[in-house]
């Protein structure tokens, strides 16, 4: 078990390094840099020159690299280009804003949707399957920007119940953010909620099919302690990586939903950053966002590992 | 006459076809169950063996529906109760013990839980008691160390442990009725005879009915009183089990225990023709007509009623069983197989061929060195003849799939080599064989299920082989391919069809005609007939038989069942844990004296016959490995010497019957204990 963690740690290091690499590469083959954005039409000669040398950017690729890579180990990501200010300092508040923004999401869309799931795979072909399944294929089918907008057309702009886009500044505090994030979740948990709960509703009806429900119920186990014991404990256990992936794309990948609402987060941060070709930046988000999903679906993983009896003693057999 | 607990009065259960046509597949089945009586149901599969069972529980699986009828348990009509009725009849009066325990036990819940639910909802023990209980109920079927197996998980036990799990979890109640569906089926020949030993015992020290659902007649043999036999739906036979097993005055009874392969008769079993019809496809006349050799032309009109014999106690589905009661001789129909004397010109020659499947350490591997000093399959020294049928026997973990693997060059060997043809040795490497090699040896699998592309039509599973080996294309393909399919005895219209068009049996007919359409020189066979109800096995055994005869094949035939073997094989090779045990002609390999791993097995065959009881007479236990030095079997053998036995691998000894043996025990010594016996 110990040296299982450990191995996946190392992997987990190993995809860091390889997404640092492509970043890296990627940002530095294309064509066109920071300076000559910032410069425009006045990106030649001595003005350009004055410019590379005040970013470091006459230094040859690879000794960029590794400097940027030692010092991003000890916890520095550099300075961001445009807003000439060091990164983490970016980083700081819009990681807060979009854990504000991912937390609430994932306090309604994972209870909601184990609930959803499992009452549509219990009630499998009658009344609630049937309402709640429809809605929840639309809502999954209909893309976040379509949704989003919609959303803003009736509550913010025919109702006048709530703002429509988030005008704050971006380190506001988590208090004077509540209100303007509900469109956005809602947003957001729609999407999410109507996946796992497909996904919950397929796991539990294969459970239910199972030859050791059937025993249960010729054993003469009550429906519901049935339910409770002998089908959730197994049929949620494959749940487990599809709540870990969606947690990891909500934390980094919302990127649609925030630029709908102008929200302050880091998927914003991410188109931000790219058009103004602040190569820092990205370089600090995509290595902050691959590591997200790194450990989140590490402790995925290792949580399946512990719940499940059969996985964990052929670990220790091992 | 002793009370009578379950009555089922004319109960019909059937489905909605997606065109709404009401089909059955239970037809106004009406029988009585008596107080401490075990009746066995027996069927091919579809015949709704287990859905009768099922419905003694007042239980209807998903998708199907009383149509008619009732199960009367007692004084409580079970298909009109409600699930909370049934939840306090349900495992305290009548308890169910599955098919396959592995899994039909939660496998996130410890044994010791699963038997507690069962204590707490069907009986008032408090927590000490049920915790004593649990450990009676264990030790009851014979489990080691009731303690430490009650929290282990499912997975954790070996499948007779989970078998013994299931029926301890079914008595915790103490029912009155025992429902067994195929409890032993996919069990090892010895621990399947383990259970049905403790099965008879509990139904003797307990008094409870037993209703015991079973495809294998060798095991109702075994257990039952009575005997139901069911076809399509129908009971076409019931009555005293004796009678029914000695006599079977219905023919499809009567060709059913003619197909079952037995130790004590050499050649093939007669077949079948044909196969059971599919649910709702026939509509008038006896069900049995299209496969019987007494039908009339009334049979095909008119369906018999299920008439009752006073003088035989017998009930019988069939208007000419006049003929069968009269025929007297008992001697069971089988074709001989041609035994002709098979020339000393071997074609395969297995030397110390040692497979494992430990991953080598990397720093081994860089070394070179050999790290598994106890390979799965160890020395193994087989020579193979030409138009020679060799089976390798013995249970499951006993390497006879890994050698054939490893012939197929599907598995590394470890040491040692195949040669083939005398001249050349078969590479390790499946890629570095060249095509006819390949193409010289064909594998045949277990289940054609899965060994049959599901989106290809016949035609183009048998056209593969034909154009990878021979080229062909266009019309020569075609008629190659027809010509194939007659060889199976299966008409040139099955080109079209899709494998989930075919019934088991033509899907493996077809799997044949795959393996031989590359005109091989050696056709290795998995458990062939392992996934076949026993009419069927007995025709694809016999179709084999004749097809080498034809084109002089030799095939290598891994299987669990020594009748199966016994049937079709010239020589056998008895593995247990990868080593060889013994060898010889099959003739003599089933007489004494035998390594005692082979009188273990014998033992435990289970015939179709009340009179011939399964001797036990090692211990069940299942082994991970096999020892590191000594005898394999020491482990389990009876008859073991000592510290010889564990110190000192056994030498082969060469009986006077061409038998060759592994064992430190003096050859003739061993006859003389075997045969004392």
């Amino acid at each position: 078990m110990f040296f299982l963690i450990i191995k996946r740690i190392l992997l987990g290091l190993i995809t860091l390094f390889i997404v640092s690499l492509i970043t890296f590469v990627g940002t530095e083959v294309l064509p066109g840099d920071a300076c000559t954005t910032y410069l425009e039409r006045e990106a030649y000669g001595a003005a350009l020159e004055a410019c590379y040398k005040r970013l470091g950017l006459d230094i040859p690729a690879h000794e960029r690299y590794l400097s940027w890579a030692y010092n991003v180990i000890q916890g520095d990501f550099g300075y961001s280009l445009s807003g000439q200010m060091p990164i983490n300092e970016v980083l700081g508040p819009r990681v807060k804003n979009s854990m504000v923004l991912a937390s609430a999401a994932i306090i309604i869309g994972i209870p909601l949707a184990l609930i959803l799931g499992i009452i549509t795979a219990l009630w499998r072909d009658k009344l609630p399957d049937i309402t709640i399944s429809t809605v929840t294929i639309f809502a999954m089918t209909i893309p976040e920007f379509i949704s989003a907008t919609l959303l803003i057309l009736v509550v913010a702009i025919w109702l006048e119940w709530l703002p429509g886009i988030v005008i704050v500044p971006t380190d506001v505090t988590v208090k004077e953010l509540l209100p303007n994030i509900i469109l956005p979740v809602i947003a957001i948990a729609m999407i999410m909620t109507a996946h796992m709960a497909r996904m919950v509703r397929s796991s539990v009806i294969q459970v239910m099919a199972s030859d050791y429900v059937q025993m249960a119920i010729l054993k003469g186990v009550p429906y519901w302690k049935m339910v409770f014991k002998h089908v959730l404990p197994n049929a949620l256990l494959p749940a487990i990586n599809v709540v870990a992936l969606t947690i990891a794309w909500l934390l980094g990948g919302v990127v649609v939903t925030e630029v709908v609402f102008n929200y302050p987060g880091l998927g914003r941060l991410v188109i931000e950053s790219i058009s103004n070709r602040d190569l820092p930046t990205v370089q600090a988000l995509a290595i902050i966002l691959a590591s997200i999903y790194v450990s989140i679906n590490l402790i995925a993983d290792l949580l399946t590992l512990m719940l499940n009896p059969r996985l964990k003693t052929l670990q220790i057999r091992k | 006459m002793s009370e009578i607990i379950q009555k089922v009065k004319n109960l019909s259960v059937g489905f909605k076809s997606q065109k709404g046509h009401e089909i059955s597949i239970l037809k106004n089945i009406t029988t009585n169950i008596k107080k401490g009586e075990t009746v066995g149901i027996v069927g091919e599969s579809g015949s709704g063996k287990s859905t009768l069972a099922l419905a003694m529980m007042g239980y209807v699986k998903q998708g199907l529906f009383k149509m008619g009828g009732e199960c009367i348990f007692n004084s409580f009509n079970l298909l009109n109760m409600n699930n909370r009725e049934l939840e306090k009849i349900r495992g305290r009066k009548i308890a169910m013990i599955p098919q396959n325990a592995g899994q039909a036990l939660t496998p996130n819940l410890k044994i010791g839980y699963q038997i507690d639910e069962a204590l707490k909802l069907h009986t008032n023990f408090n927590k000490n008691e049920r915790e004593k209980k649990i450990s009676e109920l264990l030790n009851k079927v014979r489990l080691p160390s009731p303690e430490t197996i009650a929290l282990r998980y499912p997975h954790e036990l070996s499948g007779g442990q989970q078998q013994r799990v299931a029926v301890g979890m079914a008595l915790a109640g103490n029912p009155d009725l025992l429902l067994l569906d195929e409890p032993t089926t996919g069990l090892d020949v010895t621990t399947q005879a383990h259970v049905l030993e403790l099965l008879n015992f509990i139904a003797k020290d307990t008094g409870t009915s037993m209703v015991y659902v079973s495809h294998d007649l060798g095991a109702i043999a075994q257990v039952s009183d009575r005997i139901i036999v069911m076809y399509s739906g129908e009971i076409v036979l019931e009555g005293p089990a004796r009678d029914i097993l000695k006599r079977p005055i219905h023919p499809y009874t009567y060709g059913l225990l003619n197909s079952i392969p037995k130790l004590s008769l050499a050649g093939l079993p007669g077949s079948m023709p044909g196969s059971q019809p599919q649910p709702g496809t026939k509509k008038e006349g006896c069900s049995f007509y299209d496969r019987c050799n007494l039908a009339e032309e009334k049979c095909k009109k008119n369906s018999p009623d299920l008439e009752y014999i006073n003088e035989l106690k017998t009930s019988v589905r069939c208007f000419n069983y006049k003929k069968l009661l009269k025929d007297k001789s008992k001697k069971q129909l089988s074709t001989s197989r041609n035994e002709k004397n098979i020339k000393i010109n071997e074609i395969l020659n297995l030397t110390d061929v040692s497979i494992s499947y430990a991953k080598q350490k990397l720093l081994d591997q860089i070394l070179n060195k050999i790290t598994d000093t106890n390979p799965t399959v160890k020395d193994i020294n087989i020579d193979i003849n030409k138009g020679e049928t060799i089976a390798l026997v013995g249970e499951s973990g006993s390497g006879k799939s890994t050698i054939l693997k490893s012939i197929a060059g599907l598995l590394r060997t470890k040491e040692g080599n195949i040669k083939f043809n005398q001249d050349r040795i078969l590479s390790n490497d499946l890629k570095k064989r060249n095509s006819s090699d390949l193409r010289a040896i064909q594998l045949i699998f277990q289940n054609p299920d899965e060994s049959l592309n599901p989106n290809h039509t016949v035609e183009e599973i048998l056209a593969q082989p034909l154009k990878l080996y021979f080229g062909l294309s266009g019309e020569k393909l075609k008629n190659n391919i027809i010509d194939l399919l007659e060889k199976v005895r299966l008409g040139k219209f099955y080109m079209t069809r899709y494998p989930r068009q075919l019934s088991g049996g033509e899907k493996q007919r077809v799997a044949v005609a795959r393996a031989f359409a590359a005109k091989p020189d050696i056709i290795l066979c998995d458990e062939v007939t392992s996934a076949l109800d026993v009419s069927v096995q007995a025709a694809v055994l016999n179709l084999l038989q004749k097809l080498k005869e034809d084109f002089g094949t030799t095939y290598i035939f891994v299987s669990h069942d020594l009748a199966v073997v016994r049937a079709i094989s010239d020589r056998v090779a008895v593995l247990y844990q990868g080593r060889l045990c013994e060898i010889g002609p099959s003739k003599n390999v089933y007489k004494f004296p035998s390594h005692p791993y082979t009188e273990v097995l014998l033992g435990a065959v289970l015939e179709p016959d009340p009179d011939i009881k399964p001797k036990l007479v090692a211990e069940d236990i299942v082994e991970d490995k096999p020892p590191e030095k000594g005898c394999c079997f020491q482990g389990r053998c009876p008859r073991i010497l000592g510290d010889k036995c564990k110190n000192e691998t056994p030498p082969w000894q060469i009986g006077d019957n061409g038998n060759a043996i592994r064992c430190h025990i003096n050859i003739k010594e061993l006859e003389n204990i075997q045969n004392g016996n």
